[in-house]
C-alpha cells in the first residue's frame, strides 16, 4: 500500500483539498468573451468579403450584443480579482509571456471597437438616432470612411480574443487537464459557434438563417473533432494526463460533460439543424439556445475540472 | 548569487517546526501555510519504508508563476528568489493555478502570498526561519555560487532529487535521499 | 531501600512583578521584519525565557514588535537543552498566549460539581474560600488530608505552601503515570535515576536501541537533535515497536514486536550478550555485582525461545545483539520515558538497565554521561512541620519501592470505601489535567465527588477545571517570572524566565497565587520575598551573577568542577546503591519480596474483533495541553485511529471515515474518530495520538475534535513495586453506526 499525505495540516483556502481558486466569474467571462469574439469575427469576415447585404443581421445587428457581453465579462473578471484596487496594473504592464496580459490588452482594444461598430449601425435599430454633438458626427464619418480597416482590426482582435483564453489555460502545465494546445482552437471554435447561434436567433432572413445553420454544423463538427483529438492526446500522454482524461471517462465529470456539452450542446443541435436543412420544421431558436448553453457548459466544466487535476498528492 | 535549499529526508522527522516558525516569523495568517510536511509510505507491514519531506515554494529556475503573471508582480529578485510585489498584484490567481506544487495561496489581504526564502532575513546575514529552527538541522540553505555554503557542500556529497522534474520547472529545492 | 529521590527543591518565593518594559530589558537586536517592501528595520526587544510547553524547558528569547505584541520565540544559542532551536510546540508557544479562550478570572462553583456553572469572583474571594476550607480540613481531618497534584514550574511554590501547611501528600502524575518505573528501575540498578532531560549521550553514540520509545514523534528536543547528529555520524538505530514509528523509519533494524512481549526480547538479548561473551568483562568485573546469578537466570532465555513469544526471528535477535555489542560502550539501550504499560514495567526497565550495564554504557562516552547540576542556594526558610501521615500510610505495604508519592494512591485514598481510616479530603491541582492524565476516569470522578475542596490552577479551561470548586487562572509562562531553571546536563547551567509582557485579564503568576494563599493561611514566613525577581536576584548574586546579567544572557553555563563527564579509565566509581556497585541482581528488590531479576510474564491479548489500544505522541502537540493552541491546531486539530489494511478490509473501513471506539468494558468514546488505514500498524492493534477528544465547550478549537484515548483506558495494571498505572491492556472495537461528523453531547 502506498500513502502520500500532508502531515502538517496544510489547509490553504481555495488550494486544499484541491485547487478551487476560480469560481463562476471566470467561466462566465470565458463564455461571454468567446461569444462576443465569435459575433465580431463573423461580422468582420462577412463585411470584408462584401456580403453585408446578404447577412444583414450578422454584420449589423448581432454585433450590438457584443459591447454588452464584453462589459459584463469584464465586470465578472473584475469581481473575481482579490486585490481589486490594483487592477490598473494590468494596463501599465505588458508581459509577452503571459496570455493574461495579452487578454487585458486585447480587451482594451476590442471593447471600444465593438462599441464603435455597434454605434456605426445604431440606425438599424433606432432609425432616427441623433448624435447631438457635431464632434460625434465627425467621429462617425471618420469610421465610416475607414470601416474596412476597422473591420480588419476587429477581425484580428476578435480571433485573438476567441483563442487566447484557451491558450491561457493551456499554459498552466500545472493543471494537466488544461495542458493541451487543442484548448485554444477548441475555445475559438466554440466561441464562433455561439456567435453564429446568436445570429440564428436574431436574424429574420431565412437564407441567412440557413447559412448560419450550415456554419454552425461545420463548427460543431470541428469542435467534436477537437474534443476527440484532445482525449486521444491525453490518453497517449503522461500518467497525470491520463488521470486527467479519466475524470471524463468514468470519473466524476463524465456525466455532466458528455450530456451537457457534447450531447445537448453539440449533437442534438447538429441533428436539429440537419433536420431543418432537410426542410423539417424545427424552431430555429432551439438548436441555437442549445449551442449557446453547450458553449457555456464547456467552459464551466473545463475550468472546474482543470482545477481538480493535479500532479501531486 | 543563486539561493537554494536542500532538505535531508533521512533526518526529517515530520515535526512541522518549520511550519510554525515560518508562521510566526512571517506573520502568516492563521489557516494558511507557506510550507508543509509530506509523509510518503511504501510497502506492506513489516516491510516498510518512509520518506518525510519539508516542502515549500521551490523558487524554480523556469517558474511558470513568473511567466504567467500579467502584471509582473511575481518576479525574480536577487539570488533567484521569487517574490510577489504586493502593490502590483491584482489577485487574479493565475500564478496559483500555474504552480504544480500548490505553493501559493490567496492572502486575506487580497494579494497572493508564498514562501519568500525569508528574503528579509537574508539581508541581515541570517538564514531562513525554517532552516534556523529545524531541530534535526535537516534544512540546508545558502548560495550555490558560494563553494563553501552548506547547501553547495551537501549537494556535492549526497544523492538528491527534486519534485516532479518532468513538470519542467527546474526547482531549486532539493531533497537529499 | 532508601528513597534517593529528592523532592522538588523549594526555591525562594516572590510575588509577580508587573514589568513596564523599557527599563529592565537590556538586550536589543535590530532585525528586519517581513513585509511588502522587505526592508523595514524595527527596534525589537527580546526577553529571555524558558519554555513551559513540556518538561524539557528549552531556553529561548521572546521577540516583540514595536507595538508591544509578541512576535516569535526563538531558542537560545547558549542553551544545552535546545542549542538555539526550539521544537514546534515551543515555537508555537505564542499561541498559548494568544489563545482567546484562556481562563480570564477566578471562578467559584455555584452548582453541583461537574455541572460547570461558575460565577466570576475576585482573587480575594477565591483565596478566602480556599483558605477557609483548608483551615476546616486541617481541623477536621488533619493537614495531611490536603493533597497536591502538580506539574510544571508552579510545582515548587505549591509544594512549599502545602508542606508549610503540614502535608507531604504531593504527587506529580509524571511519576506514576509516566516515568516512575524507569526511575525506580534505574535507582535499583545504578542508584541514580535517568533524569529529565535524560542523560543519554546520543550525539556520540554508535548504536541507539529504542524499546517503544518514539523519538521523532515524542518531541524531546535535545534527543531529536542528538539523534540527527548520530544519524550524520552513521550510528545504527534499532527500534523495537509494534508500530512503524518515525524512529523505526530511520532505523537499520526495526523489530516489529508483538505488543507486551518486550521483556522476553530483552532477556534473550541478555542471553546472547552473556553466552557469546559480548559483554564488557572489565566493566562488569569492576563495577557490577550479581553477574553469576544473572548468567544462570538467562540460561534458557534463548533467541529461539524469544522468537516464539515476540515473533522476532532468532537471526534478527542475534544480529541486533551483536550490533549492540560491537558498538559498546558507545551504545544506549534507551530507558524511554512514558513506560507505564503492563504493570511489570519496573522490571522491564530493570532489564534495560541490566543490558546497559552488561554493555558497559553507563558512565561512558556514547552511552550515559554523568550529569552536573549548578549549585544555587535556595533562600533559607523556616523548617516545615512534620506531617502526621504520608501517602504510604493510606494503604500500608503497597508499592514499597516507590521513590515518589503515587498520584493514584492519593486519588484512591479520597474514596471513603477504600480506607475509611485515612482520607484525603481536599485537592489542589496545578498545571495538570487529571481527567486526561489518570486512567480509569470513572474512578477519578468518584474520588472528586467525595472531596470537600477542589482547587484547579490552570491557564486553559481544561476538563479538571470543570469539576473544581475554585478555578484560579494562571497567566502563561510568557507573562511571568519563575524559579531559575537549574538542570542537570553535560555542563551545569542556569536559565532565567523573565516576564515578557503583562498578564492578560485577571490572570496571575503561580508564585503570586501561592504567596497570597500563604498570607491567608498565616504561612507568609515561607514566602519572604514579595516580588519573585528580588528572590531571583538574591539567588543569582550567590553565584556571582545578577538578575541584570541573566536578563541579557538568558542562559549561563558554568564549567564542571571536575573533568568527570564520563568514568575515567580505571576510575574507582562508588555507585549510590546499597552494595556500592551496579546491581544486576537486586538484593533490595528481593528483600521487598519482588523478583531480583526480571522475568517474562505473558499479558492479556485482545479477544476476537478487538484490537489493542496503543497511544503515543505527535511532535506538534504536548498531551492535551496544546490541543487548543491556535498555531498548533493549524498543524493538527484532531487525532485519527490507525488501522491495518487487513483489518480495515474486514470492517469495510476507508481512510477519512469516522467511527466510534468501544472498549472491552463497554465504554464508547464521546466523539467519533477519523480512520487512517495504514500499513504502519500491526493487525492486532490500533494506534492513536493522546490528548484529543475534549469535552470542554469553552474550548471551541478542540471541543469534539478526535477521540480521547484516556476514556478508553478503564483497565489499569498496577505495578506492584511502585504503583505505576499500566495502560496498555485495553482493547477496542469499532462502531460504525451514526458516526457522521455532526456530534452533540
Amino acid at each position: 500500500m502506498n500513502e502520500e499525505l500532508i502531515v502538517s495540516g496544510r489547509n490553504n483556502l481555495m488550494v486544499d483539498p484541491h485547487l478551487n481558486i476560480w469560481h463562476w466569474p471566470i467561466p462566465l467571462y470565458l463564455f461571454l468573451g468567446g461569444m462576443a469574439a465569435g459575433i465580431l469575427a463573423i461580422a468582420a469576415i462577412y463585411y470584408i468579403r462584401g456580403r453585408e447585404e446578404d447577412y444583414k443581421a450578422a454584420v449589423r445587428i448581432t454585433p450590438m450584443l457584443a459591447p454588452f457581453l464584453l462589459v459584463l465579462g469584464l465586470l465578472a473578471l473584475f469581481l473575481d480579482l482579490r486585490h481589486k484596487a490594483y487592477f490598473w496594473q494590468l494596463y501599465v504592464n505588458i508581459k509577452l509571456q503571459s496570455p493574461m496580459s495579452w487578454g487585458a490588452w486585447v480587451l482594451m482594444v476590442i471593447t471600444p471597437v465593438s462599441f464603435i461598430w455597434a454605434a456605426l449601425h445604431i440606425r438599424e435599430l433606432f432609425p432616427r438616432w441623433d448624435w447631438k454633438y457635431s464632434v460625434l458626427y465627425s467621429v462617425e464619418k471618420f469610421f465610416i470612411r475607414y470601416k474596412k480597416i476597422l473591420a480588419w482590426v476587429m477581425l484580428i482582435y476578435a480571433l485573438v480574443l476567441g483563442i487566447y483564453t484557451g491558450i491561457l489555460l493551456s499554459a498552466f502545465n500545472a493543471r494537466p487537464f488544461w495542458n493541451t494546445s487543442i484548448l485554444g482552437p477548441l475555445f475559438l471554435a466554440s466561441g464562433l459557434s455561439a456567435g453564429a447561434a446568436a445570429t440564428l436567433i436574431i436574424s429574420k432572413n431565412t437564407d441567412e438563417r440557413k447559412q448560419f445553420a450550415r456554419i454552425d454544423l461545420v463548427l460543431i463538427g470541428i469542435e467534436l473533432f477537437l474534443i476527440i483529438h484532445m482525449f486521444m492526446g491525453f490518453l497517449a500522454s503522461t500518467q497525470v494526463q491520463i488521470d486527467a482524461a479519466n475524470m471524463f471517462l468514468g470519473g466524476p465529470y463524465t456525466t455532466v460533460f458528455w450530456i451537457f456539452v457534447v450531447i445537448m450542446g453539440m449533437l442534438i443541435p447538429a441533428l436539429l439543424e440537419v433536420l431543418e436543412l432537410r426542410k423539417y420544421h424545427i424552431p430555429a431558436i432551439l438548436p441555437a439556445i442549445l449551442v449557446i448553453f453547450g458553449s457555456f457548459m464547456l467552459r464551466f466544466i473545463i475550468v472546474f475540472a482543470g482545477q481538480a487535476s493535479r500532479w501531486l498528492y | 548569487m543563486r539561493y537554494a535549499m536542500a532538505v535531508d529526508t533521512r533526518k526529517c522527522v515530520g515535526c512541522s517546526d518549520c511550519v510554525v516558525a515560518c508562521q510566526t516569523e512571517n506573520n502568516v495568517p492563521s489557516g494558511f501555510s507557506r510550507d508543509w510536511v509530506v509523509e510518503r509510505l511504501n510497502g506492506t507491514y513489516p516491510q516498510l519504508e518512509i520518506e518525510l519531506r519539508s516542502e515549500r515554494c521551490n523558487h524554480c529556475n523556469n517558474a511558470p508563476c513568473v511567466r504567467c503573471c500579467p502584471t509582473g508582480a511575481s518576479h525574480f529578485a536577487e539570488g533567484g528568489i521569487i517574490l510577489v510585489n504586493h502593490s502590483k498584484c491584482i489577485g487574479c490567481g493565475a500564478c496559483i493555478s500555474a504552480c504544480p506544487y500548490d505553493a501559493r495561496y490567496p492572502h486575506p489581504d487580497g494579494y497572493v502570498d508564498k514562501c519568500t526564502f525569508c528574503n528579509h532575513r537574508l539581508k541581515n546575514g541570517l538564514s531562513t526561519a525554517c532552516a534556523d529552527v529545524c531541530p534535526t538541522k535537516c534544512i540546508y540553505f545558502g548560495d550555490l555560487d558560494d563553494p563553501n555554503s552548506s547547501v553547495t557542500m551537501i549537494l556535492k556529497r549526497r544523492k538528491y532529487k527534486t519534485l516532479i522534474p518532468e513538470a519542467g520547472t527546474d526547482p531549486r529545492l532539493y531533497f537529499l535521499i | 531501600m532508601t528513597n534517593r529521590r529528592q523532592f522538588i527543591k523549594i526555591s525562594v518565593a516572590g510575588a509577580g512583578f508587573m514589568a513596564t518594559g523599557a527599563g529592565t530589558m537590556k538586550a536589543m537586536e535590530l532585525i528586519s521584519q517581513p513585509g511588502n517592501t522587505g526592508s523595514l528595520n524595527l527596534d525589537l526587544k527580546r526577553t529571555p525565557t524558558y519554555c513551559e510547553v513540556c518538561f524539557w524547558k528549552c531556553a529561548g528569547w521572546v521577540y516583540k514588535k514595536s507595538n508591544g505584541k509578541i512576535w516569535k520565540i526563538i531558542g537560545n544559542d547558549q542553551d544545552q537543552h535546545c542549542n538555539g532551536r526550539l521544537c514546534p510546540r515551543g515555537t508555537g508557544g505564542v499561541g498559548m498566549y494568544n489563545d482567546n479562550e484562556r481562563l480570564r478570572t477566578p471562578l467559584l462553583r455555584t452548582a453541583e460539581r461537574g455541572k460547570q456553572i461558575f460565577r466570576e469572583a475576585t482573587w480575594d474571594e477565591a483565596f478566602d474560600y480556599i483558605a477557609g476550607r483548608m483551615k476546616e480540613i486541617s481541623v477536621k481531618y488533619g493537614p495531611s488530608s490536603m493533597a497536591l497534584f502538580t506539574h510544571g514550574s508552579g510545582s515548587s511554590y505549591f509544594t512549599t505552601l502545602l508542606k508549610a501547611y503540614g502535608s507531604e501528600n504531593i504527587a506529580e502524575p509524571s511519576y506514576a503515570q509516566c516515568r516512575g518505573p524507569r526511575d525506580d528501575a534505574f535507582f535499583a540498578t545504578f542508584g541514580e535515576e535517568a533524569y529529565s532531560p535524560e542523560i543519554t549521550d546520543i550525539r556520540n553514540t554508535k548504536c541507539l536501541v529504542l524499546i517503544g520509545s518514539h523519538i521523532g514523534e515524542n518531541m524531546h528536543n535535545g534527543q531529536i537533535q542528538e539523534m540527527s547528529d548520530a544519524i550524520d555520524n552513521g550510528a545504527t538505530i534499532i527500534t523495537v515497536d509494534p508500530r512503524f514509528s518515525t524512529a523505526a523509519g530511520k532505523s537499520k533494524y526495526w523489530l516489529p514486536i508483538k505488543p507486551s512481549t518486550d521483556i522476553a526480547l530483552l532477556l534473550a538479548w541478555m542471553h546472547e550478550i552473556i553466552y557469546n561473551e559480548y559483554y564488557d568483562k572489565k566493566y562488569v568485573d569492576k563495577y557490577c555485582t550479581g553477574f553469576d546469578q544473572l548468567r544462570e537466570h538467562v540460561k534458557n532465555f534463548t533467541a529461539e525461545w524469544a522468537y516464539g513469544i515476540t515473533t522476532i526471528s532468532p537471526d534478527k535477535i542475534k544480529r541486533t545483539a551483536k550490533e549492540m555489542a560491537s558498538a559498546a560502550p558507545a551504545v544506549i539501550v534507551h530507558p524511554g520515558r512514558h513506560v507505564t504499560w503492563y504493570g511489570d514495567d519496573t522490571q522491564r526497565i530493570r532489564a534495560i538497565a541490566i543490558l546497559n550495564a552488561l554493555l558497559g554504557s553507563w558512565g561512558r562516552r556514547g552511552g550515559f554521561y554523568r550529569p552536573s547540576k549548578a549549585s544555587v542556594p535556595g533562600y533559607k526558610l523556616p523548617g516545615f512541620p512534620k506531617p502526621s501521615r504520608t501517602w504510604q500510610d493510606a494503604f500500608p505495604g503497597k508499592f514499597p519501592i516507590a521513590s515518589s508519592p503515587v498520584s493514584n494512591v492519593l486519588i484512591d485514598a479520597s474514596i471513603p470505601e477504600n480506607n475509611p481510616g485515612y482520607l484525603v479530603k481536599g485537592w489542589i491541582v496545578n498545571g495538570t489535567n487529571l481527567i486526561s492524565t489518570i486512567p480509569n476516569q470513572a474512578n477519578t470522578i468518584k474520588a472528586i465527588q467525595n472531596l470537600e475542596l477542589l482547587v484547579a490552577i490552570d491557564t486553559m479551561p481544561m476538563e479538571i477545571t470543570g469539576w473544581a470548586d475554585v478555578v484560579l487562572p494562571e497567566c502563561t509562562y510568557l507573562e511571568r517570572y519563575d524559579s531559575l531553571r537549574i538542570s542537570p546536563h553535560r555542563k551545569p547551567s542556569i536559565a532565567l524566565r523573565m516576564q515578557s509582557t503583562e498578564p492578560l485579564n485577571q490572570t496571575r503568576p503561580g508564585y503570586w497565587i501561592a504567596r497570597q494563599l500563604s498570607l491567608k493561611l498565616g504561612l507568609e514566613s515561607y514566602f519572604p520575598f514579595e516580588k519573585q525577581e528580588d528572590l531571583l536576584d538574591w539567588q543569582l548574586k550567590q553565584v556571582k551573577s545578577s538578575l541584570e546579567e541573566m536578563q541579557s544572557l538568558g542562559v549561563k553555563n558554568f564549567e564542571r568542577e571536575a573533568d568527570d563527564l564520563y568514568f575515567a579509565e580505571d576510575e574507582n566509581v562508588q555507585f549510590p546503591t546499597d552494595s556500592g556497585r551496579i546491581e544486576l541482581f537486586s538484593k533490595s528488590l528481593e528483600a521487598a519480596g519482588f523478583d531480583a531479576m526480571p522475568k517474562y510474564t505473558a499479558h492479556e491479548e485482545p479477544q476476537d474483533g478487538y484490537y489493542r489500544l496503543i497511544y503515543g505522541r505527535a511532535p506538534m502537540h504536548t498531551f492535551s495541553r496544546t490541543s487548543n493552541n491556535p498555531n498548533l491546531t493549524d498543524l493538527m486539530h484532531e487525532n485519527s485511529v490507525w488501522i491495518n489494511p487487513k483489518v480495515a478490509k474486514e470492517w469495510s473501513l476507508v481512510t477519512g471515515q469516522y467511527i466510534w471506539l468501544k472498549n472491552q468494558d463497554g465504554v464508547t468514546t464521546d466523539f467519533p474518530i477519523k480512520v487512517r488505514v495504514t500499513e504502519r500498524i500491526r493487525w492486532d492493534s490500533v494506534y492513536m495520538v493522546h490528548g484529543f477528544g475534549h469535552k470542554q465547550k469553552q474550548m471551541k478549537r478542540c471541543f469534539g475534535k478526535g477521540a480521547s484515548d484516556t476514556q478508553m483506558i478503564t483497565k489499569v495494571l498496577y505495578d506492584p513495586l511502585m504503583g505505576g498505572t499500566g495502560m496498555r491492556s485495553n482493547f477496542v472495537t469499532f462502531v460504525t453506526e451514526n458516526a457522521g461528523k455532526e456530534v452533540s453531547l
